[in-house]
């Protein structure tokens, strides 16, 4: 019955996932797309989260929500001239989210504001399918290429970055709004 | 909050369940289904339940064979559309226990018929510092209404706490339920805690002081027998998509010298008796709170739901919720990563279970399980406050119906400790 709905109508169409495989009790049976999704380098950094410490002075901070999942985060930054010269991330959220926002703390001391900016948008790019430009350093977010396959779980990867293109852009255009709303969709500002 | 005290396995007979599960089983074409290569494991009734082949048909065969629009036509096709459509009221009225059919009045939703009661008697009513009492652990559906009616009327929303434990501190009534108190909305059953609130007694106290009772019932009337008469509930709020039925049908109950002192909700078609240049006469209940065309597909397949939960028998379906839940809190107190909120005792519940793994938010945990077929739900469940109550900013939650099973159970158990295995490893 349910067959012959989907042979008629392509809305009903099955996902590629909606194929049958022997089930096992097994509690460490192989799901590749899994693995992928929490890879090594993600549940260490979900496990000891870089920058959760307090900074001696905020410059820039800025609260991350995801509406769907109530994770919230606050990103504080510290900069010197136009670089940025620490990081701190607060809040809780799933492995995804701590993890990315870990990563993000790792990588940003250092790095100008453009090329923070630049590298937000590098690795939004890469959540929706387009790999990083050649000679780009994109660190550990390449462990994070897995999340793809699990379109609702992007926003929680792009939560810490999408909250640092917000507060950036602020500073740029000296507004002073304190809180972000990540969409369920794709990560869009809104 | 602390987790409810663990209490061992069960590895005590337990009477089979009286429902017959796996005849039931049969009957909902969804649980064929295969998800990422395993049998659909559904754990998420209190978001909606899934649907019997009986539902499923009797709306397609409306469509096929009766379709017209109700009270309106003269010819053959609407009377009988219209007479589906009033039966399938009856259908609600007697599963509820009400006295007159008329009391039953369709909405979209729970929300709606909250929102019909807040804005309809609540704007008419409520006067500035009047109180109206609510509680920590109610549904975004049940705050929202209140929030925005209240400033418009100078009332003030106050929230009745709940023990650690997830029952409600019903010993502080005085404190919260004062001679301004006008009306107490309360879940009947919390989509979190599954806590079944004692109704009665806070009926009795309500009305004692003159006070009106809403239930929000969405997670009351789908799971064990219920009567408005012995509740003394003043209105009643429910939803069809949580008991078998389709989606975009509500229900509220509400006592009928109330009701037809109310003002309409929403103003159109059908629910006017006159309508002249200069106004209109409103219709008799219930249709004076039913403008425009109302889902009569789906109103006529709720019908077909309480036909099938009839069948069943609902003091059945209880005591096969209670039965799984009480197997199920076990084997999770059993679980030293796991965290089970709400009472210990599954008489004192439903069949919902908010939990959380130590080590693994619930977002995760549920995209773990959805990989072994296991659909849980993850998130603040739109109960925020009862979230910051419960120290929380997501649970997990599990929820049962009349097709879930003990291998279900188990295989949410086996799941659990495949995810933190999964998450532990090489530590």
């Amino acid at each position: 019955m349910i067959g012959a709905t989907r042979g008629l109508n392509p809305l009903f169409a099955a996902d590629n996932n909606d194929i049958t495989m022997p089930m096992t009790a097994d509690y460490n049976r192989e799901d590749v797309e899994l693995d992928a999704l929490y890879r090594d380098t993600v549940l260490d950094h979900y496990r000891s989260p870089r920058g959760r410490k307090t900074l001696d002075r905020v410059d820039l901070s800025r609260d991350g929500h995801n509406p769907l999942c109530g994770d919230r985060l606050t990103l504080s930054l510290k900069l010197s001239g136009d670089k940025i010269a620490d990081v701190a991330v607060k809040g809780n959220g799933c492995a995804i989210s701590i993890a990315s926002a870990s990563m993000l703390a790792e990588m940003l001391p250092g790095m100008t504001r453009g090329d923070a900016q630049r590298l937000a948008e590098i690795f939004r790019q890469m959540m929706h399918g387009h790999p990083a430009p050649a000679g780009v350093d994109v660190g550990d977010l390449d462990s994070l290429e897995g999340v793809r396959q699990f379109p609702v779980r992007i926003k929680c990867a792009l939560l810490a970055w999408m909250t640092l293109v917000d507060v950036l852009r602020q500073a740029d255009s000296g507004t002073a709004e304190t809180s972000i709303t990540v969409t369920e969709n794709d990560g869009e500002v809104v | 909050m602390n987790p409810v005290t663990a209490i061992a396995r069960p590895e005590r007979d337990v009477m089979p369940s009286a429902l017959p599960v796996e005849r039931a089983r049969a009957d909902f074409p969804i649980l064929k289904r295969m998800i990422h290569g395993s049998p659909l494991v559904y754990l998420d009734s209190a978001a909606t339940t899934q649907k019997p082949q009986i539902v499923i048909d009797t709306i397609a065969e409306y469509y096929r064979q009766t379709n017209a629009n109700v009270h309106r036509g003269v010819y053959a096709l609407s009377a009988q559309a219209t007479d589906l459509y009033e039966k399938a009221r009856g259908k609600v009225a007697a599963f509820i226990g009400a006295e007159k059919t008329d009391q039953i009045i369709f909405t979209r939703n729970t929300t709606e018929a909250i929102n019909l009661v807040a804005y309809s008697w609540g704007l008419a009513h409520l006067q500035t510092n009047d109180e109206i009492l609510l509680t920590e652990m109610e549904h975004h559906s049940n705050l929202v209404p209140w929030y925005l009616v209240a400033p418009k009327t100078g009332a003030v929303v106050r929230h009745l706490p709940i023990h650690d434990d997830g029952t409600l501190a019903l010993e502080r009534w005085k404190e919260f339920f004062t001679p301004k108190t006008r009306i107490v909305a309360v879940a009947h059953t919390s989509n979190v805690l599954g806590t079944i609130n004692p109704i009665a007694s806070i009926a009795a106290r309500a009305h004692a002081a003159g006070a009106l009772v809403l239930l929000d019932a969405a997670q009351g009337v789908p799971h064990a027998p219920f009567d408005v008469v012995a509740l003394d509930a003043d209105f009643v709020a429910f939803s069809a998509h949580k008991m078998l039925g389709p989606t975009g049908v509500g229900v509220l109950y509400g006592r009928r010298e109330l009701l037809e002192g109310m003002d309409p909700f929403l103003g159109g078609g059908d629910m006017i008796r006159t309508v002249t240049l200069q106004g209109a006469t409103w219709n008799d209940l219930p249709w004076k709170f039913e403008a425009g065309t109302p889902n009569i597909a789906g109103v006529i397949g709720f019908g077909a739901a309480i036909d099938y939960l009839s069948a069943l028998g609902m003091d059945k379906v209880r005591r096969h919720e209670m039965e799984l839940t009480d197997y199920a809190l076990a084997r999770m107190n059993a679980l030293d990563s796991v965290d089970v909120y709400g009472p210990a005792d599954a008489t004192a519940r439903a069949g919902v279970i908010a939990f959380n793994h130590r080590r693994i938010h619930p977002h995760d945990l549920a995209t773990i399980l959805d990989r072994r077929g296991i659909a849980i739900r993850a998130g603040h469940h739109c109960a925020q406050p009862l979230m910051e109550r419960l120290g929380q900013s997501a649970t997990a939650r599990a929820s049962f119906y009349v097709y879930n099973t003990r291998d279900e159970v188990d295989a949410l158990i086996e799941g659990l400790i495949a995810a933190g295995k999964f998450f532990e490893r090489n530590q």
